[in-house]
């Protein structure tokens, strides 16, 4: 990992900004830290608690995480579409145990055929990267690590030069269908009933 | 506040869509132009904006819906009737709602088609609609869509164009003109399908099309949309150095077209299965035709494909225990569709027909014979002196040449995204003209074979307005009405008719003639009926010529028309001379009128509702 993947909210980073600047006041110690490598806060964040004087709002539980709250419903919404497009819940469902590879494999097409259908009619889906796999590649510095993962050896500084395993792949656009108001959406298929 | 997009609109019998033209951005030849996503609903609840609009009506039960399921973006409560994917999908478990092919209806020359009999086999208790309704209602969700994504720009108040089949009868035009009225188009103009696809093919050339035509060219137009298969003949002239289409003729209306292709797959291989003692329902039928669809464009697309799988899934969970596998072969393929729709055949081919059997037949008129190079070489031959009179085709039509020379071929509908089945009417063609001792005919480039008919008719759109080229030609029918002759009767013959002619071919929109000399007298309070006929391959003959004798091929009989004075102050019973009139209005239309010496007019109706239809 090179980025820090919990990155501080505003409030815990004033809170700590304060307890920074009590601690280097009364602190030779930690003051000489924060000289020398200029990154004391977080060095100190294990050790001690700030001390006493607290002015700021402190959160005494610890600070929400940072995590966005997802909502159900374009899920179940893909799953729908997986379900009637490629029987993908029916397929799963399935103990594969007690059926021949020639079964498996018929279904299988269904299966297929439907997920392709799905990606293609409401999703565009590139590559990350538009070199071959296997070809050398180079990341310069200021690399969006996002859309990158290094891999095996990774020390250094960049420009990192290594070999792409996998292309990687981007959603461009989501095209998913609007529901009615009413809609109940956790209804991925309806039981069928022929009259 | 005037127009600013030209919109086209294909009204299929299988699929609909909406193209437009931004009269802003173009300029010439060159357009700025796209497809309009069509909002509709593809499962209860759930709305899709998608580039085709599938012409399917579904009339749900009332409880068969939660409620709200039915909202469109423009409409919380949604409508009582469903148009779109989901009324395709739902109609396949639920055949006995669904409304198809409303367009086939539309021409059926045996029905009303302002009379709710759709769908044919419903119970009583399903309120039926007509095929008028129907096609409203297509083009009354279209105009919604485009209003709901372009509020700054009334659908009303843009230049609109609907297409119809060449092979539409006059009154199959009126009622098309009609369902687009009542779906509040104010002004919408009727356009021939295969000719929106030359335009289409002009547009996407930006200007190319020059090179790959040239005067004294004749482009065959062979259109096999979903439902039916559309011919016309469209020639190159020259005037004053510019480069001018001619529509010079158009063909018979033929039920076939590639669903008819696809359901004949199917059924093939439901045969194979019930062989084996599995039997399809409804359901698996349905999703057994959508395979052997995916299977037939895999086998035509790739020459040394020999077989290709299909699955049949299963109806319940169990997904693997309870699907069929099966597979269409190459031979299959190339026996039913290659061979049995395209056979190739002599110039000479001609459809087989078979007399009709005694009883009243309900459903639609398909084509009985599904072979369609043979329609087209019927077709070529009745049209083969077509160019006679044309300015600068005089030397290049003799009497010696059995049919029609095309030097150009274009194709349209999907049928044609297989390059074999396209190269194989090539070939047929090529075939002909060879045993005549002429040049091969070339295929025309870079058609778009799903959306040029919605294009066309955007650029027609704009085309009208002065902006692009425009293909001239009329009228592509000569009209007469029987009248009674005046040789004396023979014991149990029918009287002789003869036929005058009411309107000429070729009459240019906007135009009108009057029938010289000939007056009728119309009893005031009655409808009268005349018997009527077209030709599509009389030229010479002017308003007022009578025919005495004609060729079986020559004159086809439609349904009758009706003229009826109404009362207005007059007295019930009296006898008012009119005359004759042949009007070719500007949205594309015929209309035939009935006008007393004082200036008053009547129309004269081609679509008689039949007191005693089914």
């Amino acid at each position: 990992m090179t980025t820090p993947t919990q990155l501080p909210g505003f409030w815990s980073r004033l809170s700590l900004a304060f307890g920074a600047f009590f601690k280097t006041a009364g602190d030779a110690e930690f003051a000489a830290r924060v000289r020398d490598d200029g990154v004391g806060p977080v060095a100190a964040a294990p050790a001690a608690p700030a001390p006493a004087p607290a002015p700021a709002p402190a959160p005494v539980a610890p600070p929400p995480a940072p995590l966005r709250v997802n909502t159900p419903e374009s899920a179940l919404q893909l799953l729908t579409l997986l379900q009637r497009e490629a029987r993908l819940i029916d397929f799963a469902n399935e103990n594969l145990a007690s059926y021949a590879d020639a079964d498996i494999g018929a279904a299988a097409r269904v299966v297929h055929e439907g997920c392709a259908r799905v990606l293609k009619d409401h999703f565009t889906i590139a590559p990350v990267r538009s070199e071959a796999e296997g070809a050398r590649v180079t990341l310069e510095e200021g690399f969006d690590a996002a859309s990158v993962r290094l891999t095996g050896n990774v020390v250094g500084k960049a420009p990192f030069k290594g070999t792409l395993s996998h292309r990687g792949w981007r959603a461009t656009d989501v095209r998913l269908p609007q529901l009615a108001k009413e809609h109940d959406a956790s209804i991925i298929a309806p039981a069928e009933v022929e009259l | 506040m005037s127009a600013r997009y030209a919109i086209g609109i294909d009204l299929g019998t299988t699929h609909s869509a909406l193209s437009y033209v931004d009269l802003e951005a173009s300029d010439g030849e060159t357009t700025a132009h796209g497809v309009l996503p069509v909002p509709q609903l593809s499962a209860p609840g759930t709305v899709e904006a998608l580039p085709l609009l599938p012409s399917f009506l579904y009339l749900p039960h009332p409880d068969e819906l939660a409620p709200g399921e039915l909202a469109l973006p423009w409409s919380t409560e949604g409508e009582t009737a469903v148009a779109g994917e989901m009324a395709r999908s739902r109609g396949a478990t639920t055949p006995i709602r669904l409304v198809s092919s409303a367009k086939s209806w539309l021409c059926h020359p045996g029905v009303d088609r302002r009379a709710a009999i759709l769908p044919s086999d419903a119970p009583e208790e399903v309120t039926r609609v007509s095929p008028l309704e129907a096609s409203t209602r297509y083009l009354a969700h279209l105009r919604r869509a485009w209003d709901h994504a372009h509020p700054e720009a009334p659908f009303d108040q843009q230049q609109v164009t609907v297409t119809i089949p060449a092979s539409f009868d006059p009154g199959a035009r009126e009622l098309t003109a009609e369902a687009a009225r009542n779906a509040g188009y104010t002004s919408a103009t009727l356009l021939e399908e295969p000719q929106a696809a030359l335009y289409s093919w002009i547009q996407g050339s930006n200007g190319a099309w020059r090179k790959q035509v040239k005067a004294g060219d004749i482009v065959l137009v062979v259109d096999v949309g979903g439902g039916t298969s559309d011919f016309s003949l469209i020639a190159i002239l020259e005037r004053d150095g510019k480069l001018e289409p001619h529509r010079v003729a158009v063909g018979d209306h033929i039920l076939l077209g590639g669903d008819n292709m696809d359901l004949a797959l199917a059924h093939l291989v439901a045969r194979k299965l019930a062989a084996n003692g599995t039997q399809l329902d409804a359901w698996q039928m349905r999703a057994l035709t959508y395979g052997c669809r995916a299977a037939k464009e895999h086998l035509l697309a790739d020459a040394n494909a020999t077989t290709w799988p299909i699955v049949v899934p299963s109806r319940g969970s169990k997904l693997i225990g309870g699907s069929i596998r099966t597979e269409l072969t190459r031979e299959e393929v190339t026996a039913f569709i290659t061979d049995g729709f395209f056979p190739r055949v002599d110039a000479s081919a001609r459809p087989a027909t078979r007399t009709r059997a005694g009883l009243t037949q309900l459903g639609l008129p398909y084509a009985q014979d599904a072979a369609i190079t043979k329609h087209l070489s019927a077709f070529l031959a009745r049209q083969a002196g077509a160019t006679a009179e044309l300015e600068g085709f005089a030397g290049r039509v003799s009497a010696e040449h059995t049919f029609l020379h095309p030097s150009a071929v274009l194709f349209n509908g999907g049928v044609f995204k297989s390059e074999l089945l396209a190269q194989r009417v090539m070939d047929t063609i090529n075939d002909w003209l060879y045993m005549e001792g002429a040049e091969p005919a070339r295929m025309l480039e870079g058609a778009d074979l799903d959306l040029a008919v919605a294009r066309g008719a955007a650029y027609y759109s704009y085309a009208r307005r002065g902006g692009g080229v425009r293909i001239r030609g009329g009228t592509a029918r000569s009209y007469y009405v029987g009248v009674e002759s005046s040789m004396p009767a023979i014991p149990g013959m029918e009287p002789p008719i003869q036929a005058l002619c009411v309107a000429p071919f070729g009459m240019e929109e906007g135009s009108e003639l009057e029938l010289p000399g000939q007056e009728f007298g119309l009893v005031v309070g009655e409808p009268v009926h005349f018997r009527f006929f077209g030709s599509t391959t009389r030229r010479q003959d002017a308003i007022g010529d009578i025919l005495d004798f004609w060729g079986p091929d020559e004159l086809q009989e439609m349904n009758e028309i009706q003229a009826t004075l109404p009362l207005e102050g007059r007295t019930p019973g009296d006898v008012v001379q009119v005359k004759l009139h042949a009007l070719a209005t500007e949205a594309g239309t015929l209309e035939l009128a009935a006008l007393s010496p004082q200036g008053q007019r009547w129309k004269v109706e081609f679509d008689v509702r039949h007191s005693d239809s089914q």
